[in-house]
């Protein structure tokens, strides 16, 4: 009997005693009718080859694990960044269900948002009752401040307009006339969760910022994006902008909803931007993006409010930050302070340490536009050389700004750059043409067992690995943990490369 | 053994009158019929299976999450194409931890994510070119596929697609099954009726259309509606056998398409999940003249009664052995119980949960000394809480698709000492200083079914209630 009391076994251990391994193999040849092993070896050889990765490639109509999800997870993440906001999404109700499953997988934290529980014969007659009611209850009971709409597919298909929807709940009294409904259309067949961020965003600030007189003043807004590091990230953005004695406002500042202590309360609600800071964000001198893709219109729209604006490709490494902080300092005229130059230099003197190591090693790396953009920069300036750069939901524009970033280098020489591509053509990619190692979110974990090429956990999401988004990634400090995360597995590969004893312990050196 | 206890049914109903208080009137008036406090007389006798109140936050899911998440999803052999956007696939993509041994990516497909990824263009002009295009994609990189499914996502249906036309012509073309299931998400009120549409799409495509090779013989059965979550397919599996049976099939955790093709040459359909399968079971008793029983394989209480259920149905022999492997594993169940029995006694739960779980693992609980205080459904239909009268003690809460806001109250006034449900609502319970167990996922634990479940299931609920952070979550220096 494999289970005691002594070691009670869970699957890990239990299915590897000899009593399941004869089953699962009595199984296999009595019932499953499967391939026969030599046929699936070859096949599974084959999906390794030249010849399979130009098959792959050509795919036009198949998409099998594409690392990218839909608007509303974007619309609803950036709706979570307000003081008390609850995030309302119009269509079926599935959809909230798995968002905010999806954000608690990555977050460890509650993720609450409410659906207007369309069905069928909401598809017919249209949504409206399903607002009317949705906004009524969702006020009464979840005490909002604000109520965030965006729309699931179902809901766009049939042309619900969001607009007047809630103008009639507002005359039907299901919230005050005078409560904050923004809303965006987020159709999940357009784009993808960064485009959804973008559009609630815009909708949050027009909601806002429109039919208001903009008085100039001298603080500056931020941007996160849809960072799955926002927790520590929006933290460490605002401790290199106080240190710097910059007036600021974070528009969407996710970093204490989902990161609330546990002391016995639970917060639906934490933090987040204030209505009124993003009432006055109006008047800002200039809104800031740390991630251009994930806010081209709500940009457009900042500076046609006469604001001055700028983006980055997501703050991580030295030249990313030293570009952010740079045009920090020439929009709001501070200087940027001595410590923080310091703290560039000990990312500096981190890297200098470590350089023998990072020289020279390849890497896939594969994510959201931004993100690709900054990690492939910031292993640029390790001396590492990425072979492949895969983004799935990359827009216009962004392999051509790829091209010119790797033309900076010489280490960028090689680089492939796979726009729209996904997850299993990587594998094939990868299959073909190697990297030491690779750099994405949990998903990848397929093909670090595929390939025996390991993966280092940097992007969203991260649902197997906990605590990982609580450090910050992004500014000279977020440097240094990227690097770090990166060293560890560069040496824990040498160490399991080099550790039986007597046969390939020579390389097994104790320091480093 | 048998727990002997009540609920405080006044506190209960004081509950759910003071959170439907709450509530605009409408709503409170729907809401009402789902909450109750169950009595030795009646029933739990909520109502079920209705729409959901918009606005209210509701647990469920959708038709989808009921066909490609729960049925389909894990028959390993098959592609199963999630056909409409991005997102469905990718929030569904291998959270169900149905357990399965094959080379992924060659020979089985189940912790893969395939889509249609439908841009404007597909729902303007309709998605039937592509997924035919797809199909045939399908057959040049995954060659060794047994037969592929189309999961509808809400558009299609609302675009007007054939799915059934282009499963018909690729099914011919490429000789093997491939089946268009219309699970839209917008179609019925939860999960529930995914299921009966898979259910449905297994008879209509898999059944009359294929013909297994199968001899029949009289020990033959089929596990039907377990999922092998953390493997428990594979730990009742292993009972069954060791009494002699032939599983010849599993539905749907770990099975192949041949499994599935196999099902009504079984003598007797073995039901675990009632709420997600009954409808194939009862097809394959009309149409093929196989019986059902229902069975319970979480705790030793209700595995014993299953074991010796079960063995009745077969000769004497069957039922000597289920003696003997009740008396082999009697030792592993002593020492269970005296082991945790004494660190859970008097400890109270509330569950949240879907499918079987609400009622089938309220034994388990209790035969480690736990008394359930409340329990509910995401998506169960009245014969479920039927059902459930069975399981539950006098003045027990129930709550049918209970909202955020009443299940959150309920506890914060209950406090009982576990809660078991689901990821959505694992967070929001340990803010508040209360332990808590995912009862979906088995909070990345398991198998919980059968003996060997037994023991990890008793492990994962002391180690839930007795770790030491629950004593940390009060700021020492900040007055009570």
């Amino acid at each position: 009997m494999p289970q005691s009391v002594e070691k009670i076994k869970d699957h890990l251990p239990l299915f590897r005693e000899q009593e399941y391994t004869d089953m699962f193999k009595a199984k296999r040849e009595k019932y499953e009718c499967g391939h026969p092993d030599e046929k699936i070896e070859e096949v599974g050889e084959w999906t390794k080859s030249w010849d399979y990765r130009e098959k792959n490639l050509a795919r036009e109509a198949l998409s099998v694990n594409p690392a990218k999800a839909c608007q509303p997870l974007g619309s609803t993440y950036a709706a979570a960044g307000f003081e008390k906001t609850l995030a309302f999404v119009h269509g079926s109700q599935g959809c909230v269900a798995y968002f905010r499953s999806h954000l608690s997988r990555h977050f460890k934290e509650p993720s609450t948002m409410v659906s207007s529980s369309m069905t069928e014969d909401a598809a017919v007659f249209g949504g409206l009752t399903n607002m009317v009611d949705g906004l009524a209850n969702a006020h009464a009971l979840y005490k909002p401040k604000m109520i965030a709409v965006s729309t699931t597919c179902m809901a766009e298909v049939i042309g619900d307009d969001l607009n007047s929807f809630i103008r009639t709940a507002k005359e039907k009294g299901s919230v005050p006339a005078d409560f904050d409904v923004p809303f965006a259309h987020t159709p999940s067949f357009v784009g993808s969760h960064i485009t959804g961020y973008d559009n609630m965003l815009k909708g949050i600030l027009t909601n806002f910022w429109e039919n208001t007189e903009r008085a100039p003043a001298e603080a500056i807004n931020i941007i996160p994006g849809f960072d799955g590091f926002a927790v520590a990230n929006n933290r460490e953005i605002k401790r290199m902008l106080d240190v710097m004695g910059v007036e600021y406002t974070i528009v969407s500042d996710v970093s204490e909803v989902y990161d609330t202590p546990t002391d016995g309360e639970f917060r639906m609600y934490d933090g987040g931007t204030t209505l009124e800071d993003t009432k006055a964000a109006l008047n800002a001198k200039a809104t800031l993006s740390l991630q251009e893709y994930c806010t081209p219109k709500t940009l457009e729209y900042a500076a046609g409010k006469g604001q001055d604006v700028a983006s980055f490709n997501y703050p991580m490494g030295i030249g990313a930050t030293d570009d952010f902080l740079m045009k920090v300092s020439e929009i709001t005229g501070k200087a940027i302070p001595e410590s923080l130059a310091k703290e560039r230099g000990r990312l500096v003197d981190a890297m200098a340490d470590s350089m023998s190591w990072l020289h020279g090693k390849t890497y896939a790396i594969y994510g959201d536009p931004d993100f690709c953009l900054s990690m492939t920069r910031f292993l640029l300036e390790t001396g590492g050389e990425p072979v492949h750069v895969l983004c799935t939901n990359a827009p216009k524009g962004w392999e051509d700004k790829m091209k010119a970033l790797l033309a900076t280098s010489p280490y960028g020489a090689k680089t492939q750059v796979w726009p729209s591509k996904d997850l299993w053509h990587l594998r094939s990619l990868l299959a073909t043409e190697p990297a030491d190692f690779i750099i994405g979110s949990s998903y990848a974990k397929y093909l670090e067992r595929d390939l025996g090429i390991p993966l280092i956990r940097l992007t969203f999401p991260i649902f197997d690995r906990h605590h990982h988004h609580r450090f910050p990634t992004m500014g000279y400090q977020g440097g240094l943990r990227v690097l770090v995360t990166i060293l560890d597995k560069i040496f824990d590969k040498m160490d399991n490369d080099t550790n039986i004893a007597g046969v390939t312990d020579y390389s097994f050196d104790l320091t480093r | 053994m048998s727990l002997d206890y009540t609920n405080d049914k006044e506190l209960h109903e004081k509950l759910i009158s003071d959170v439907l208080a709450e509530f605009p009137e409408k709503a409170a008036k729907k809401r009402k019929k789902h909450l109750g406090v169950s009595s030795t007389t009646g029933e739990c006798d909520v109502k079920s299976n209705v729409k959901s109140v918009p606005g209210v936050m509701t647990v469920r899911g959708c038709a989808y999450a009921g066909s490609k998440g729960v049925v389909w999803g894990p028959i390993k052999d098959m592609v199963h194409i999630s056909h409409g956007p991005v997102g469905c696939g990718q929030y569904s993509w291998s959270q169900r931890r149905n357990y399965y041994i094959g080379k992924t990516g060659v020979d089985s497909f189940v912790t893969m994510q395939f889509t249609s990824d439908f841009q404007e263009r597909d729902i303007v002009f309709g998605g039937d070119k592509k997924l035919e295009k797809l199909i045939d994609e399908v057959e040049v990189l995954f060659p060794l596929n047994k037969g592929i499914s189309i999961q509808s996502e809400c558009p299609i249906g609302l675009i007007g697609d054939d799915i059934e036309a282009v499963a018909r012509k690729k099914g011919k073309e490429h000789n093997k099954p491939v089946v268009p299931v219309r699970c839209e998400g917008f179609r019925g009120v939860s999960q529930s009726l995914g299921h009966h549409i898979a259910n449905d799409a297994v008879r209509d495509w898999v059944f009359e259309k294929t013909d297994s090779k199968w001899e029949a013989g009289p020990y033959d059965v089929n596990i039907i509606g377990d999922y092998n979550i953390g493997g428990d397919a594979w730990a009742s599996r292993i009972l069954l056998e060791e009494m002699g049976l032939n599983v010849i099939s599993q539905w749907s955790g770990d099975a192949t398409l041949s499994e599935i093709e196999r099902g009504p040459k079984g003598k007797l359909n073995l039901i675990h999940c009632y709420r997600s399968m009954n409808y194939i079971c009862r097809h394959m008793e009309e149409k093929y003249g196989v019986p059902w029983m229902e069975y319970n394989f979480f705790g030793p209480s209700q595995i014993e009664a299953s074991l010796r259920a079960i063995a009745k149905q077969f000769d004497e022999t069957i039922q000597a052995n289920a003696e003997k492997v009740i008396a082999k594993y009697r030792p592993l169940v002593d020492a269970v119980t005296e082991k945790f029995r004494p660190r859970l006694e008097g400890k109270t739960v509330m569950l949240y949960v879907g499918g079987l779980r609400p009622r089938h693992v309220v034994t388990a609980y209790e035969d480690l000394g736990m008394e359930i205080v409340g329990t509910g459904y995401e998506f169960a239909h009245n014969d479920d809480y039927q059902r459930t009268q069975h399981y539950v003690k006098d003045g027990t809460l129930v709550y049918d698709d209970v909202s955020g806001y009443e299940l959150e109250k309920f506890i914060e006034r209950v406090r009982p000492d576990l809660v078991g449900s689901g990821i959505k609502e694992k967070y929001p319970v340990q803010k508040m200083g209360i332990p808590f167990r995912q009862m979906h996922s088995w909070d990345y634990s398991g198998p919980y079914h059968g003996y060997d479940g037994f023991a990890i299931f008793a492990r994962d609920m002391d180690l839930a209630i007795n770790n030491p952070i629950w004593s940390m979550h009060k700021t020492p220096w900040k007055a009570a």
